[in-house]
């Protein structure tokens, strides 16, 4: 699609303010309160549980109808992204890393 | 002595910032490439970064766009996986008590999962005040617009899938996810979010799988933190 403007800009106005709200709510409202211990032990689990939901069914699944898939390009170019990850701890370098190690497997992938 | 200060807050920020700003230029540019090939003008992709600032979503939307999805469905997509930061500025909201409103409303435009992670632990130690986490967030979001609108004007010049663009998205995500693996149950939080997403995604509609999965998932991590912190002492 070649979008439109004003509906683009529209568009983009409502992802800012989806964006916005959760940036900005909690340092608002909580910056003059105590949060009860167990919550903030929650809140340290979300970042590792949502990026690991993000990810976990690109890698696993495939089809417009996901279902199970454990063949994919993408799940084997992950294993050495995961690995120049955690030996550089650097995003940069793991991005470049794991664009070209899907690039490579993709060029000799069957099918 | 204030400019003294003035310039140290600078220079520790921009120090701080500088690794941010180097994997943002690579990341920013395959988002650019990918939204020409989407049909966005690269200064329709910078109004994107400069309004959005949000990484993971703005590759969800532009692949979106690119398969002709509506509008709303972009905005409610964008507002589940930005979600997550909900969580992180209420972390941040505790070594921010008692800051102006005015400062922190400027601050929570920048609030990202790299900010988090530069910024964060500094502010636990003490040494990190609100002004050298905003010089970290103004500017990693300066070198985000600029290397969206650089990869916009580049990508005509690339063709369809080269250099593994594609993956520019799920090799962030990678490397965000090593950075937040702290200790075993981090670890073991992960496995359960991931087996979740996955087979939720299987069942339910649209992106309901991330959200839920997730906060189960943080929910098992919790309660065994707390199991175990309980018989430890």
């Amino acid at each position: 699609m070649m979008p439109f403007w004003p509906e683009y800009a529209f568009m983009i106005v409502g992802m800012g303010i989806v964006t916005y709200l959760p940036r900005w709510l909690p340092l608002i409202l909580l910056s003059r309160r105590q949060l009860p211990e167990w919550l903030v032990d929650w809140l340290d689990f979300i970042p590792v549980a949502i990026l690991s939901a993000l990810l976990a069914p690109l890698l696993l699944t495939s089809g417009p109808v996901p279902h199970l898939d454990i063949g994919r390009a993408e799940l084997f170019a992950a294993l050495p992204t995961f690995g120049v990850a955690f030996l550089t701890r650097s995003l940069g370098g793991t991005v470049l890393a794991g664009m070209l190690a899907f690039w490579l497997i993709q060029g000799y992938w069957p099918g | 002595m204030r400019q003294t200060q003035f310039a140290s807050t600078w220079r520790g920020g921009l120090i701080a910032a500088w690794p941010i700003c180097l994997g943002y230029l690579p990341i920013g540019m395959a988002l650019g490439v990918l939204g020409q090939k989407a049909g966005l003008h690269p200064l329709a992709i910078g109004f994107m970064s400069l309004i959005v600032f949000a990484g993971s979503s703005q590759f969800i939307a532009v692949s979106m766009i690119s398969s002709g999805m509506p509008a709303l469905t972009i905005v409610l997509t964008t507002l589940v996986v930005n979600l997550r930061h909900l969580l992180m500025s209420s972390a941040l909201a505790i070594p921010f008590r008692g800051r102006s409103r005015r400062l922190l409303t400027l601050f929570a435009y920048g609030v990202t999962d790299e900010s988090f992670a530069v910024n964060y632990p500094r502010l636990l130690d003490g040494n990190w005040q609100i002004e050298h986490a905003l010089v970290v967030n103004h500017a990693a979001n300066l070198t985000w617009i600029i290397s969206t609108i650089i990869g916009g004007y580049g990508g005509q010049y690339i063709p369809e899938g080269a250099f593994g663009i594609d993956y520019a998205l799920i090799a962030m995500f990678i490397c965000l996810l090593i950075f937040q693996l702290r200790g075993r149950v981090y670890l073991f939080t992960a496995l359960i979010a991931g087996v979740l997403a996955v087979g939720l995604s299987l069942v339910l509609p649209g992106n309901w799988h991330i959200i839920a999965g997730s906060m189960m998932a943080a929910t098992i991590g919790t309660i065994i933190k707390r199991r175990h912190t309980r018989s430890a002492t």
